[in-house]
């Protein structure tokens, strides 16, 4: 039996192959219209958060008017004036800047706190394993939003802190899923191989462990932002969460009610962005999910 | 059987002290010294130092925690409220049935619409029943239960004014926090009922069944949904959870006395213990109705029945 070396020519392939599975994956991504039509509306949504600044000047997200107080939308006002005389375009335009911050910052915190953890219990086992899921079994016994109420209670209610309480209470969902998936991957051979050969943990996570379990990571991760994006405005809309005169959309639907009856758009509109922007996470959760691990589907 | 049950019920015991410990870790972090709350802005700094020696506000962490745990359990005294004076339980105990009521609502009309379309949707898979009902569940997870509140008040109540907007005086105020609460979960309970059913449809007992000439409706009622009970039981349980946290939002909506409109309005007052007990009520109720369900699957499954009657 010949062994044999590896060349340069089989490096190259190597990472051809890798490429190809980044490829593989947009292809069979593309062929889900649900997902594509979710992206397109989240790349909106990201545009038109990151360029706000050149679509409406940042003042008339605060700027008050009396004389031009609840006015129905038109052409100078698209989606009308609030009762303080501001913009709402502007503000739910802005708006979509928190929602996609709080989306995108909690699930990061809430992956990287629960990532390390749920790595932890999976790959050491016995007594750490034990601690970290008792706490997250206690954590688990308080329904979120209760659990985030209370946080924001202790803490007093700003975007910062509702943040914190959102992430905290994200954290034990995915404890238990990277937990799971890395338990699966550690029992593989390779894994044992890497640990006969004398590798480092820390290397046996980043290198081995890591690269299996992310496609399962990413589809969570994904689908987990709208949730946060829905429970945050929630939070919002009972004054517990981002405070005046920042815009938020649930505390500009909240902001709303008093006037639903003559003013529906005003409650019209940031509504419609809190549901798209949701349904846009969910339609490409869903999708990579497909994408990702074809024997899901379904 | 009966080691399963006392097994479960005994493991509740660290759960709930457990839930308590946390709450109150939190709830210890709140700002606001109570005596100040209690006697005012313009009561002397000599009687509010008094008021809080008296509420044991300047005790140690844990003394503080067990003094409150052991007045809990045998006095069943959550203190009294910083703003009335009265004691906090019979405020909290008051709230209860109304947070119940939508809830249990909320639950049993996520179920009624959720579960039928399910199996519809995975009895006729890729026919147009599917496709809608799946992209109706979609829209469903999507929308924000508080915003579907305030538009059915809209459309109900202040258009076509057949029901209440708020309150929670007759059965009629329960109807539109119903549907609040139960579209959004009606949709997880779609998607998961028609995986499962899908899943169990394609078990080779179901072929073995159709091949014996089994009528459809008895293949889809008493072989595929009975085994595909337990994971809907799961999404039911937590999705019970999220709807008694989901429920204060809602009850703020609809202007509902449940516990959850009191959470708010405790949390603006700086009105501690209210608070504290009112989120430890909500959270106990969750962790015995995740018993409940724990017990419901032995009922369900006679596997697990099996494992723990030997």
């Amino acid at each position: 039996m010949s062994t044999k070396r590896l060349t340069n020519k089989d490096v190259v392939s190597a990472k051809g192959k890798k490429k190809s599975k980044f490829k593989e994956t947009w292809r069979r991504m593309k062929k889900n219209k649900g997902s594509m039509i979710g992206l397109v509306i989240l790349i909106i949504f990201a545009l038109a958060a990151i360029f706000a600044n050149f679509i409406s000047p940042e003042e008339l997200v605060t700027a008050q008017d009396a004389k031009i107080r609840l006015q129905p939308p038109s052409s100078e006002h698209w989606f009308g004036t609030d009762a303080f005389g501001r913009d709402v375009f502007t503000r739910v335009l802005y708006g979509s800047r928190v929602s996609l911050t709080i989306g995108f910052v909690t699930a990061l915190f809430s992956l990287l706190i629960g990532g390390v953890l749920g790595a932890m219990a999976a790959f050491y086992g016995g007594q750490v394993d034990n601690v970290i899921m008792r706490c997250m079994d206690m954590l688990t016994s308080i329904p979120s939003t209760l659990l985030a109420l209370a946080i924001v209670a202790a803490l007093g209610a700003s975007m910062t802190n509702l943040l914190i309480a959102i992430t905290i209470s994200s954290i034990p969902g995915f404890v238990r899923l990277i937990r799971s998936v890395v338990l699966t991957v550690v029992e593989m051979d390779y894994v044992e191989a890497a640990r006969a050969c004398g590798t480092r943990d820390a290397r046996i996570i980043y290198k081995h462990i890591l690269p299996n379990a992310i496609g399962t990571i990413i589809i969570q991760t994904t689908s987990s932002i709208s949730g946060m994006i829905l429970q945050a405005s929630g939070m919002s809309y009972i004054g517990m969460g981002v405070q005046p005169p920042q815009p938020e959309w649930g505390y500009m639907l909240s902001e709303s009610r008093e006037f639903m009856r003559e003013y529906p758009y005003l409650m019209i509109f940031p509504g419609i962005c809190v549901i798209l922007t949701a349904l846009s996470f969910n339609l490409v959760g869903d999708g990579l999910r497909d994408a990702l691990d074809p024997r899901l589907k379904d | 059987m009966i080691k399963y049950v006392l097994k479960r019920l005994l493991l509740l015991i660290p759960v709930i002290l457990g839930v308590i410990l946390i709450i109150f870790t939190i709830m210890y972090l709140m700002p606001g010294d109570p005596g100040r709350i209690i006697l005012g802005e313009n009561a002397s700094q000599e009687a509010v130092d008094q008021k809080n020696e008296e509420l044991g506000y300047y005790d140690p962490f844990f003394v503080q925690f067990f003094n409150y745990l052991k007045d809990a359990i045998t006095k069943l005294d959550f203190g009294e409220s910083y703003r009335t004076s009265k004691p906090v339980f019979d405020d909290v105990f008051a709230r209860i049935p109304n947070s119940l009521k939508i809830s249990f609502n909320g639950i049993l009309g996520a179920c009624i619409i959720g579960i039928p379309l399910g199996i519809l949707s995975a009895v006729k898979q890729y026919s147009a029943v599917d496709t809608i009902s799946r992209v109706t569940a979609m829209l469903a997870a999507a929308i924000p239960p508080f915003w579907l509140g305030m538009m059915l008040i809209f459309a109900f109540a202040l258009k076509l004014g057949w029901l209440p907007s708020s309150g929670a005086e007759s059965w009629k105020h329960f109807i539109l926090p119903m549907i609040t609460l139960a579209i959004p979960y009606a949709g997880s309970m779609l998607r998961m009922t028609r995986s499962t059913m899908l899943e169990t449809i394609r078990q080779d007992y179901i072929r073995t069944a159709r091949a014996k000439g089994v009528p459809q409706r008895t293949i889809v009622f008493k072989h595929a949904l009975r085994n595909a009970l337990l994971p809907i039981i799961t999404i039911m349980a937590t999705s019970f959870g999220g709807l008694l946290g989901g429920a204060v939002i809602t009850e703020s909506v609809f202007s509902i006395p449940g516990l959850g409109t009191l959470i708010v309005t405790g949390i603006r007052q700086r009105d501690k213990p209210v608070v504290l007990a009112a989120i430890l009520f909500l959270a106990v109720m969750f962790s015995i109705i995740m018993l409940v369900v724990d017990l419901l699957y032995a009922f369900v499954d006679p596997r697990i029945k099996a494992k723990y009657s030997k």
